[in-house]
This record gives structure tokens, C-alpha cells and sequence, in this order.
């Protein structure tokens, strides 16, 4: 049984995960379900169970990438950083603004370094910031080599209208399955990284098998995202699908599977130690932005079909949250640390 | 995702059922020549008559699968972004029965005198007539399996369509140059309008099938 003590200081990364589950599984089904390929209750059963899978099994990596970033040793300093990272989300969102789960978090890291006086590693910072740049791109580069591709064996193999509707279903069960797993591998840092350094959990044994804390956060968090994806996930879910409805069901098929390629590079353990193994230059595992990885596709998409009217508020909306995101999470974790500190006379650092 | 063990033989029946609908439209378009031919040959004989009733037969299980698709594509929410276009092409494609059905009624109850010089003038524009059709009912199934290959068949309905045009105005000219009753002129003249109508129609549906098919490949 868990402490509540410990559990209400999970609270706020659980809440986190929750608001990520809510959000962020719209990238990932949302173009299925608002176009009516896929209905809401099989998205969300599919999302839910491959996102704790994710989360479960190659959440590891982003999680050791934030963990360099800053390794917060107290409870409630971890507390106070998902809080931050998930009220800067919340205000953002309320404002309008794009907002990153992930950049809020590396924002809240970096504040909790500031307050503990603790240095922050600049390389593992520089890695990050650069994959916010190189996480739109790369889906934008997946997404124009699939669209050819697809163009190109469309053209040749001849599939019935029909029958590609059959397939295209399919195809984004797939995707999504694959986008819902992804998604729990990159983001679940995100949800419970900045816990894992703590330990909160008492090691537990079911049988012969025996679950670390590291694993038991994993498996809350994915539960936590899971949680969002049920109770709250429909509404935005047809909103992106009405958004990314303008595009034909292929295009469409292709920002998701582009989406989930991208996330789950920049979460794969595996592909790292392949790349590593042929002496290659490998991808860093870091949580990146769901949202800004299918904007990107779609941007990727646009570009090959020779829409000129980029959308060019929203890319500087998204450059802007790059910077906002993490100045606001660093900023609010600051002042809550100190209130945590001084107020409650927590032991923050 | 448990529906998706049946999409597939859902997918095959609907397939089906569309091909069915566009061979009805190809069946069609040979009887209504056979029975203008005919008419032309030996006037209202027991023939016609059944190939007016092959027709009208061909139109009733063509309306019936027309509802089925329908029903099916809504039902089973099929192919969300292109049933308006799919329900539209057979609504569209349904016409061209109705008007073959509508023209050999005609010849069934108004028995036009057509005079043996303006026979082959008839067989000639009910030929083209019967080309745009056959190449519509290529184009539509070509639109399922092949969006590619529309604009060609589409070029050749818009072909036979000025054929026919040039065939009907032509026919029209000998007609009223002719030495017979106005009445009967006027008759013949609305005779030939309800033939080249039917390729009208034909061009109509194979403009609305290019948006379709441009629709699809972007």
C-alpha cells in the first residue's frame, strides 16, 4: 500500500500525466475518431493499454536524459517541479499559447537547479533544446518520404476506393497503437522523471517478480496518462480531427504515423544500442512535443502538395512556447520551492 | 477494433454491389440500343416491348442497389471522406437509367413515324449516345479502382457527347429540310432531344466524376 503522504506528493506529476493523456492522445487518434475511422471507445481502449505499455517498458531512457538535467533528491522539491511544469501548462493552454508538456518540465528542472544551487548540465541542456528544433522537422522530412512513397505504390498496386478505407482503418490502428506507445515511452519522463532520482517507493514483490520504484512510477504515470485518455481525451480529440480534417484521409494517416516514428525515436533504448552497435551517430533520447511533431508533419504534408499559405502565426507560436514554456515553469518553480521552503518548511533540495 | 474482422467482408459486399450498379448502367445502355434499332427496324413489336421491360427491370434492381450502397456506406460509416462524392456519382449515374427507361417509354406510347431517310441519322446518334454511356460506366468503375484512368475515359464521354450533338443537329437540319408535316417534324425533333439527352446526362456526370477523381489523387 502506498503511503498517501507520498502519493499526494505524486499528485502533481500524476495530474500531469492525466492532462497529458487528456491532450496528447489526440495527436495520436485524433484524426481517426474526428473523421469517424475509428470510434472514441476503441481509441481509447487501444491508447490507453499500449501507453502504459510504453511508459512501462522503454520509458527508461527519456527518463535518465531529464534525471542528467537536474536530479531532484526530495520529495516535495518533485512535487513542486510537476507542479510548476503543470500549472504553466494549464495557464498557457488557457492563454491560447501551444504549450509542451515536455518543455514545461525542462523549464520547472531547470528552476529547482537554480533554487538548489545546483548546475545545470549544459550539454544535456543543448541536447534537449535541440530536439525541440529537430523533433517538427524530422516528422516534416517522415512525412514528405511517406506521402511519396504512398503517392507512388497508390499509383502502382491500384487498391479500391473501398478498400483502402478497409485498410487505411486498419493502418490507423496501427499507427495509433504504435503513436499511443510512443507516446508513453517519450513523454512518461515527463509525468514521473523528475521523481525517480527520489525513490519513493518501497520495492514490490508480486510472486517471484519484484517491481522497482523506478517500474512502479512508470506504471502510475502510464496509468495517470491512461486516466486522461479515458475521462477526458474525447473532446480534443474531435477538435483535432476537425482541425486535421481539411486534409484527405491519407495525408492525415501519414502526420500520425510520422508523429509516432518521431516520438518513438526519440524514446527507443533499442535503436540507440543498434546505432551504437554499428558505430553510427545515435538519436537522443528525449521527451519531445506531441503536438508539435504532427504540426510539423502536417507542415512536412503542405509543403509537398504546394500549399503556399503557411500558417506562419502558428509556427511562431510554436518558436515562441519554445522560449515562454520554460521561462514560465522555471520562474513559477522558483517561487514554489521558496514557498514549499520557507512557508511549509519542506526540505525541497 | 473488433468491428475490423468484418470490415473486409463488408468492404467485399459493398465492392460488390457498386460493380453490380455500374455493369446495370453498361447492361442498360446495349438493350436501349437494341430496342432503338428494333423500333427503328419493325416499330413497337414484342420485342421492344420486352426490352423496354429488360430496361425497366435493369432500373428498379439499380435503384435498389443505389439504397443499399447508401445504407451501407451510412450504416457501416464507410469511407467517410468520399461517400458524398460515391452517394452523388450514383445518384448522378441512376439518372442515365432513368432516362433510357423514360426514352423507350416514349417510343412505346407515342409511336413516332420515323421515315426511312432519317433511320440511319437515328442509329448513328443512339450509336454515340451508347458510346458516351459505356465509356461513363468505364469511368465510374475506374473512379473505385484507378482515379488515374478517369481522365481518359472522361475525354471520350466528352467525345461521343459533341458526336452526338453534331449527329442531333445534323438529324434535326434533314428533318425540318424535309418535305413532311410540321407536326411530324416537331415530333421527331422531340425524339431526338430525349436521345441526346441522354448523352448530355452522361457529360454531366463525367464532369462531376473528374472533380471526384481530382478529389482523390491529391
Amino acid at each position: 500500500m502506498i503511503d498517501p503522504i507520498i502519493l499526494l506528493f505524486l499528485s502533481s506529476g500524476l495530474f500531469l500525466g492525466w492532462a497529458l493523456g487528456a491532450n496528447d492522445a489526440a495527436n495520436v487518434f485524433g484524426t481517426a475518431v474526428g473523421t469517424k475511422m475509428v470510434s472514441w471507445r476503441n481509441a481509447a481502449i487501444i491508447c490507453s493499454i499500449f501507453v502504459v505499455l510504453g511508459a512501462v517498458i522503454s520509458g527508461a531512457g527519456t527518463s535518465q536524459t531529464l534525471g542528467k538535467l537536474g536530479a531532484i533528491t526530495a520529495l516535495p522539491g518533485a512535487f513542486m517541479t510537476a507542479l510548476s511544469a503543470g500549472f504553466s501548462v494549464f495557464v498557457m493552454t488557457k492563454s491560447g499559447l501551444p504549450v509542451s508538456t515536455s518543455q514545461a518540465i525542462v523549464g520547472a528542472i531547470i528552476g529547482w537547479n537554480v533554487f538548489s544551487n545546483q548546475a545545470t548540465d549544459t550539454s544535456t541542456l543543448t541536447k534537449i533544446l535541440s530536439t525541440w528544433i529537430i523533433c517538427p522537422l524530422l516528422a516534416a522530412v517522415i512525412a514528405i518520404v511517406l506521402l511519396k512513397l504512398s503517392k507512388y505504390f497508390g499509383r502502382r498496386l491500384k487498391i479500391s476506393l473501398i478498400r483502402s478505407d478497409a485498410y487505411k482503418r486498419i493502418a490507423l490502428i496501427f499507427a495509433g497503437a504504435l503513436g499511443a506507445y510512443s507516446l508513453g515511452a517519450n513523454n512518461i519522463a515527463n509525468v514521473v522523471g523528475v521523481f525517480i532520482p527520489v525513490q519513493p517507493l518501497a520495492e514490490l514483490t508480486i510472486g517471484s517478480i519484484n517491481f522497482s520504484s523506478t517500474q512502479q512510477l512508470f506504471l502510475l504515470g502510464g496509468l495517470a496518462i491512461a486516466l486522461g485518455v479515458c475521462t477526458y481525451s474525447k473532446k480534443v480529440m474531435m477538435t483535432v480531427g476537425s482541425d486535421l480534417g481539411q486534409l484527405s484521409s491519407t495525408s492525415a494517416l501519414i502526420a500520425v504515423i510520422s508523429h509516432s516514428i518521431v516520438l518513438f525515436l526519440f524514446a527507443s533504448q533499442g535503436l540507440e544500442a543498434l546505432l551504437l552497435k554499428y558505430g553510427l551517430p545515435t538519436i537522443p533520447l528525449v521527451p519531445v512535443s506531441s503536438s508539435q511533431a504532427v504540426v510539423g508533419a502536417i507542415f512536412g504534408i503542405s509543403i509537398l502538395q504546394g500549399i503556399t499559405a503557411v500558417k506562419w502565426h502558428v509556427l511562431g507560436k510554436i518558436i515562441a512556447g519554445w522560449i515562454v514554456t520554460p521561462v514560465v515553469a522555471a520562474l513559477v518553480c522558483f517561487i514554489g520551492l521558496f514557498f514549499l521552503q520557507n512557508v511549509f518548511g519542506l526540505v525541497v533540495v | 477494433m473488433f468491428e475490423n474482422f468484418s470490415l473486409f467482408k463488408r468492404t467485399s459486399e459493398l465492392e460488390s454491389k457498386i460493380d453490380q450498379f455500374f455493369d446495370k448502367l453498361a447492361e442498360a445502355s446495349v438493350i436501349y440500343r437494341l430496342a432503338v434499332r428494333g423500333y427503328l427496324r419493325e416499330g413497337v413489336s414484342e420485342e421492344f416491348k420486352e426490352r423496354l421491360d429488360t430496361v425497366g427491370e435493369l432500373e428498379t434492381q439499380a435503384d435498389s442497389l443505389r439504397r443499399d450502397i447508401e445504407q451501407k456506406l451510412y450504416k457501416n460509416i464507410l469511407i467517410p471522406d468520399s461517400r458524398g462524392d460515391v452517394l452523388g456519382l450514383i445518384e448522378t449515374a441512376d439518372d442515365v437509367l432513368t432516362l433510357f427507361q423514360s426514352s423507350l417509354w416514349a417510343f412505346y406510347i407515342e409511336k413516332p413515324v420515323i421515315h426511312d431517310q432519317f433511320t440511319s441519322g437515328y442509329k448513328h446518334l443512339t450509336n454515340m449516345v451508347i458510346k458516351a454511356v459505356d465509356e461513363l460506366a468505364l469511368s465510374c468503375q475506374a473512379f473505385f479502382r484507378n482515379p488515374h484512368a478517369v481522365p481518359s475515359h472522361n475525354a471520350k464521354v466528352t467525345l461521343y457527347e459533341k458526336e452526338a450533338d453534331k449527329v442531333s443537329s445534323d438529324l434535326k437540319v434533314q428533318i425540318f429540310e424535309s418535305k413532311i408535316k410540321l407536326v411530324e417534324k416537331l415530333h421527331l425533333r422531340d425524339f431526338v432531344n430525349g436521345i441526346d439527352g441522354i448523352a448530355d446526362h452522361a457529360e454531366d456526370v463525367a464532369d462531376r466524376l473528374s472533380i471526384y477523381a481530382i478529389k482523390r489523387l491529391t
